[in-house]
């Protein structure tokens, strides 16, 4: 591992871009490390898919520059695109092509011949499961078969680095899944940045998250680091036996608790609590006996987790 | 060059897929081949001149017809951001869509070998001009496909690719015709005869190939084809 994450796949320094008046990414800066799977998010027009545009080479950034593998896109533009394999938002394919006519076409084109080509496309084939789908026209596949025909033309030659642009919009729970185990799979060995803004779906495929907002990182870290460093303590819910003000007084002894609010609940005397901790360490225990020494029933006792929704959701401002 | 090869293959193939390049083909030999053969016994003359003197007026329609859908069809379908991404520049993947065009428009002009072969049964005609009409009506096509291409990768819309195209050629055909050079103040004539598509094309279609017309055609297409990869280049700056 450590070897892997030695050199980094992508630094992006300083990126801007400007569309007339508009500023779709500003000052914007990170890098991915090798064999990571890294979770681009942010809200719609948060400028994702401008910024991947950028690294692809599809468009040159108003100023800063990118670095592909310590290449920059500004003059080495073929070779980095040669390292990358790219699945734009849209999955734009050749809908009058049969898919596989197509893998012939994008394989040529990508450098692979004869034996190679011919491998090569059996392996997609199989790993995305498109053998029966070989002789279809890829205008009339589904949206899911569609979806994996875009996933294995970005992957057929191999890229060290892979760019997904929303792979999922669009595909049902199965699908889901599916392509998700071929992500994985994939990040296994190789780098894979993952545009989205479906959080759940980025935070149980990714190692690292960056969240954009209007152009600009508003956090970076593990999806870890996002739910539990936000909002100072750890939180607890707790459904205990017993009169508000008597719940109340003896939670306040626990040590480490700056915040209780309480409500009586069905049925009749038990009162559910949500307890703030100061700190991040687990006071669960503390809480447990205090209750117990003080003579009260208890029926249920949890840890929150702060989702990465509320994290985004707070850090883009979307809610307001 | 395998690219190219790649992108050829692909786009040439592309052209057969939808019935409507057989439509065109079968419209073209059939207008084509009406309008030269109505009048062929009055004229009772066994040369094609007539022939390829219509071909600049066809051309006009049905170049425009070939290349509306280069690049219009490849920005509305968005499958340009996939094929500028991958591992081309965009000269190849312009060369590879113009000589595509130009086997689907040799084809075309191919099939009309019907009216040679008729010509060779009943009379006796020159081989020479009609070899060299076949060649100058490649090299006008080639000059026509390139200003086809490069419009149609201004625009998302088939259509106005096709009408913008044909604006664009009319105009660079006119040009050198007696109707424009007449009223242009004198100074001007020799170079608005010069810049004409049709005007060099009179003398190829008697069947004489004159090197300046053919590095006219040539540089016409150059020009245009270059014009293209730049405005790929384009999308950079928008």
């Amino acid at each position: 591992m450590s070897e892997k994450t030695g050199r980094l796949m992508l630094e992006v320094r300083g990126l801007n871009k400007r569309f007339g008046q508009v500023r779709a990414v500003s000052d914007l800066s990170f890098e991915v490390r090798r064999g990571e799977v890294f979770g681009f998010l942010g809200p719609n027009g948060a400028g994702k898919s401008t910024t991947m545009r950028i690294i692809t080479c599809f468009i040159p950034p108003t100023s800063g520059t990118v670095l592909v593998d310590g290449l920059s896109t500004a003059d080495k533009d073929l070779a980095v695109r040669r390292k990358i394999g790219y699945l734009p938002e849209s999955t734009p394919l050749y809908s009058d092509m049969t898919v596989k006519e197509y893998f012939a076409f994008v394989g040529q084109i990508k450098g692979l011949k004869g034996a190679a080509l011919k491998s090569r496309t059996d392996e997609m084939f199989s790993v995305c499961a498109l053998t029966k789908m070989a002789d279809r026209q890829i205008g009339k596949l589904s949206k899911g078969y569609r979806q994996r025909v875009g996933l294995a033309q970005a992957m057929i030659h191999d890229p060290d680095l892979l760019i997904l642009d929303e792979p999922m919009s669009g595909l049902d729970p199965n699908q889901i899944i599916e392509i998700r185990n071929l992500i994985k799979k994939f990040g296994e060995e190789k780098t894979v940045i993952y545009c989205s803004h479906i959080l759940s779906e980025v935070s149980a495929t990714c190692d690292r998250i960056l969240i954009i907002k209007d152009g600009r990182v508003v956090v970076t870290g593990t999806p870890g680091d996002l739910t539990s460093g936000h909002r100072g303590g750890s939180r607890y819910t707790a459904r205990i036996k017993g009169d508000v003000a008597s719940v109340y007084r003896s939670l306040r002894s626990v040590a480490g608790v700056s915040h209780i609010d309480t409500e009586v609940v069905a049925p009749e005397g038990w009162v559910c609590a949500r307890i703030n901790a100061e700190g991040k360490e687990d006071i669960g225990e503390g809480i447990f006996k205090c209750i117990a020494d003080n003579g009260l029933s208890l029926s249920e006792l949890r840890r929150d987790q702060t989702s990465l929704e509320e994290v985004f959701t707070e850090l883009t401002g979307g809610g307001k | 060059m395998n690219t190219v090869a790649a992108i050829f293959k692909k786009e040439f193939a592309s052209y057969f897929i939808s019935p409507i390049a057989y439509v065109f083909i079968v419209v073209f030999l059939v207008g084509t081949n009406f309008m030269y053969f109505q009048p062929f016994f009055l004229i009772n003359q066994a040369d094609m001149r007539n022939y390829f003197g219509l071909l600049p007026w066809v051309f006009l329609f049905f170049v425009p017809a070939i290349t509306m859908r280069g690049w219009a069809e490849e920005r509305k379908s968005k499958t340009i951001e996939l094929l500028l991404t991958w591992p081309v520049s965009d000269a190849q993947v312009v060369l590879g869509k113009f000589f595509a065009a130009l086997a689907f428009l040799a084809v075309t002009v191919a099939l009309s070998v019907t009216v040679p072969v008729t010509l060779f049964i009943i009379g006796n005609p020159d081989p020479g001009p009609i070899i060299g009409g076949y060649a100058g009506a490649l090299l006008m096509g080639a000059a026509y496909l390139a200003i086809g291409l490069w419009v149609s990768s201004h625009t998302e819309n088939q259509i106005v690719a096709f009408i913008l195209a044909w604006v664009a050629m009319f105009v660079l055909m006119i040009i050198g015709h007696p109707v424009v050079t007449m009223k242009t103040p004198s100074a001007l004539v020799p170079l608005f005869s010069f810049l004409g598509l049709f005007t060099h094309f009179e003398s190829i279609g008697r069947g004489v190939i004159d090197t300046r017309d053919v590095i006219y055609y040539l540089s016409i297409a150059g020009v245009f084809l270059f014009l293209n990869a730049q405005s790929l280049g384009g999308r950079k700056s928008e």
